[in-house]
């Protein structure tokens, strides 16, 4: 087993609004691993970028860390200085936005606003980290990076400038790089190439990947685990294949069967009903009980917590409870397992 | 190279071309004001009046006077003052424009520098104290009128503390610092909530929330990234500003007693005094136009996103 780089424990944030105070992120715990790519998965307002954010030490003025910690490199993110916390945010651990369009500086050189990257984070000269920029601009694939290096973002593409963000991100190479869903802004060939360029960076640097997003199609081409988040909890997380093909969390099951495939044949796609719950005062027992239509009469007493279902699957569904009624997924998600298992059967037989 | 040419030659042309309508619209407009420009008419006689109308070219009909104007510009003959002497107007103007460019001048860029600052400060405390009271001062120096300002001024260094002359251009750099601080108050105040307004957004942009995941810290990305996105815009108010200011300034500079411009103008506007008021007419309009086209061209220069039409 590859060695952890982050862990987060038990990380609680609220925001204060003038609504009341806003359960962002309750109380969730997780490790990323050397080398791996973990995905954050969710809908809009689940949390996953309020989490990034901490770990980045970025987040907005009226956030408040309610308690946990953050430990990378033995130390506890939350409690550094602001000093010692930018020379991790940006040196250590890099992140890569979601709109290529607008996190560029519009006034500014791109290959400059590479270099600045490099002096802020190694001490190296003015003439070392310009050709440091065009190295970087040639790896994220940028041609004639010597002549590119002196255009401005304007003058590039969406997918390029994704391009030239991640350069930024990579400028003092990371060990970890949060992804906060890059590929959003883009259209869809552009996603599969920034996709593929994550996945090439991360295997020529070993760097560890935060991959946020609420797309599961690009979740299955680049996570190898992933967590799923609801209202502010993981409620599922485990390796890709287990979550993807032997889903336990009723949500994660609405999530994939409302995501098309190629075998989908229904007319309608499958929506989860009703919408997420606000986390001002949050109800007790399971967010998701009411939009569920296999809650349980525990669900709507007490939180679950997180069931193991392998040593490395774990979801946080009352379902799981032995003393549970035993209830079938949905079709179409048994239909994805079996076609899963078939395939892989197939494989195995074929090699 | 040859793009920027043609780009200027281009503006240069519409340049000219405001000018003359500028100038042509005063021309016939100014003669439609009442009274003429001998203020003791009344005394004169019928064959008095058409000997100085002749001697002035005041007999020509309105069309060719205007036609024989344009054609002096041309030839740099601006004609001579009807109020002083027969003073020809250039002489005239020429004495008297350097002091109030130069105090425009200096106002202008002590004035947006001072702002500039107080307005990235304010803006990076958005709400707290500083920009609270950076605020007031802005609200304050908007709102108080220059010339009050002076007088504080006059009172302050030069009775109470006598550092600096009261008034006068006679003793160098130090004469103009009194009116040179009595009018940058508005550029300042002008400035500074400008740049607050401005960096207010900018901080809030994704390319700032970009370089702070860099790891950079706040006063840097405030100056390196911040102020110049921010700067951008104030451009355009700054050109117009200068100018208000290099001509505009007519009371403060009679509160200093400052040889300039704007005290010319008045005074011949009152006494129909027809070729001191077309040429600064023109003087002013030539300045501003100036100043608009620098403004485009520095605009250019500093922003990347703006280039000459046909670029690229």
């Amino acid at each position: 087993m590859a060695e952890k780089v982050l862990e987060v424990r038990r990380l609680s944030v609220s925001f204060d609004t003038y609504a009341g105070k806003v359960q962002a992120v309750r109380d969730i715990s997780f490790e990323l691993k050397r080398g791996e790519t973990l995905a954050l998965v969710g809908e809009s307002g689940c949390g996953k970028s309020v989490t990034c954010r901490s770990i980045m030490g970025l987040l907005a003025k009226n956030a408040k860390v309610e308690g946990g910690e953050i430990l990378f490199e033995n130390r506890d993110l939350l409690k550094l200085s602001n000093s010692a916390m930018r020379s991790t945010r940006g040196g250590k651990i890099a992140m890569i936005f979601q709109d290529p369009m607008t996190s560029l500086d519009p006034t500014m050189k791109i290959g400059k606003q590479i270099a600045e990257t490099v002096r802020l984070h190694k001490p190296v000269t003015r003439a070392a980290a310009k050709q440091r920029a065009v190295e970087l601009l040639a790896l994220v694939g940028i041609e004639e990076p010597e002549k590119r290096y002196h255009q401005y973002p304007h003058e590039f593409s969406g997918g390029q400038r994704q391009r030239i963000v991640i350069a930024i991100a990579l400028a003092a190479d990371p060990q970890i790089l949060i992804a906060d869903e890059p590929t959003t802004a883009l259209d869809v060939t552009m996603q599969a190439q920034i996709l593929d360029l994550i996945k090439e960076i991360q295997k020529k640097t070993g760097a560890s990947v935060i991959f946020i997003t609420h797309d599961l199609g690009v979740v299955a081409n680049v996570a190898d685990r992933v967590a799923v988040m609801y209202a502010g909890r993981i409620i599922e997380i485990g390796q890709a294949d287990e979550v993807f093909y032997d889903p336990r969390h009723p949500y994660t099951w609405g999530l994939l069967a409302s995501m098309p495939t190629l075998t989908t044949n229904d007319e309608t796609l499958y929506a989860i009903p009703g919408t997420p719950p606000t986390l001002i005062d949050p109800a007790p027992g399971d967010a998701f009980a009411p939009r569920n239509p296999w809650a349980l009469e525990a669900d709507r007493l007490a939180e679950p917590p997180l069931f193991p279902v392998s040593d490395t699957h774990f979801a946080a569904t009352w379902l799981l409870d032995e003393r549970a009624p035993k209830i079938d997924p949905p079709e179409s998600i048994v239909l994805r397992a079996q076609a899963f298992r078939k395939r892989q059967s197939e494989r195995s037989a074929s090699l | 190279m040859k793009r920027w040419s043609k780009y200027i030659g281009k503006r240069l042309f519409y340049m000219a071309l405001t000018l003359l309508i500028i100038a042509s619209a005063t021309f016939f407009l100014m003669n439609v004001l009442p009274g003429t420009p001998y203020n003791n008419q009344d005394r004169l006689t019928a064959a008095q009046l058409e000997m100085l109308n002749k001697k002035y070219g005041f007999d020509q009909p309105l069309f060719q006077r205007y036609i024989n104007y344009l054609k002096n510009i041309l030839h740099g003959d601006f004609g001579i003052s009807l109020q002083f002497s027969d003073q020809p107007v250039a002489t005239l103007l020429s004495q008297r424009m350097g002091p109030s460019i130069q105090l425009g001048l200096q106002a202008v860029l002590f004035g947006t520098v001072v702002g500039v600052f107080l307005g990235v400060i304010a803006a990076m405390h958005q709400n707290k104290f500083l920009d609270v009271f950076c605020s007031l001062f802005a609200i304050t120096g908007r709102s108080v009128p220059n010339f009050v300002v002076a007088v504080l001024l006059q009172l302050l260094f030069a009775i109470t503390l006598n550092w600096l002359p009261i008034g006068l251009w006679n003793e160098g750099f130090r004469s103009t610092i009194l009116p040179t601080l009595a009018l940058s108050i508005s550029p300042m105040a002008e400035s500074c909530r400008f740049i607050r307004t401005e960096m207010v957004e900018v901080l809030s942009s994704d390319y700032i929330e970009l370089a702070r995941a860099k790891g950079m810290s706040e006063i840097r990305i405030a100056f390196s990234h911040g102020l110049r996105n921010a700067l951008i815009p104030l451009i355009t108010v700054l050109g117009p500003m200068t100018v208000s200011l290099m001509t505009g300034s007519l009371v403060v500079e009679n509160i200093f007693a400052v040889p300039g411009i704007g005290e010319q103008f008045t005074k011949s506007i009152l006494s129909n005094d027809y070729y001191t008021i077309m040429a600064v007419t023109i003087l002013f309009s030539a300045l501003l136009v100036a100043v608009i086209f620098l403004t485009d061209i520095l605009y250019q220069i500093i922003d990347p996103r703006v280039r000459v039409e046909g670029a690229k």
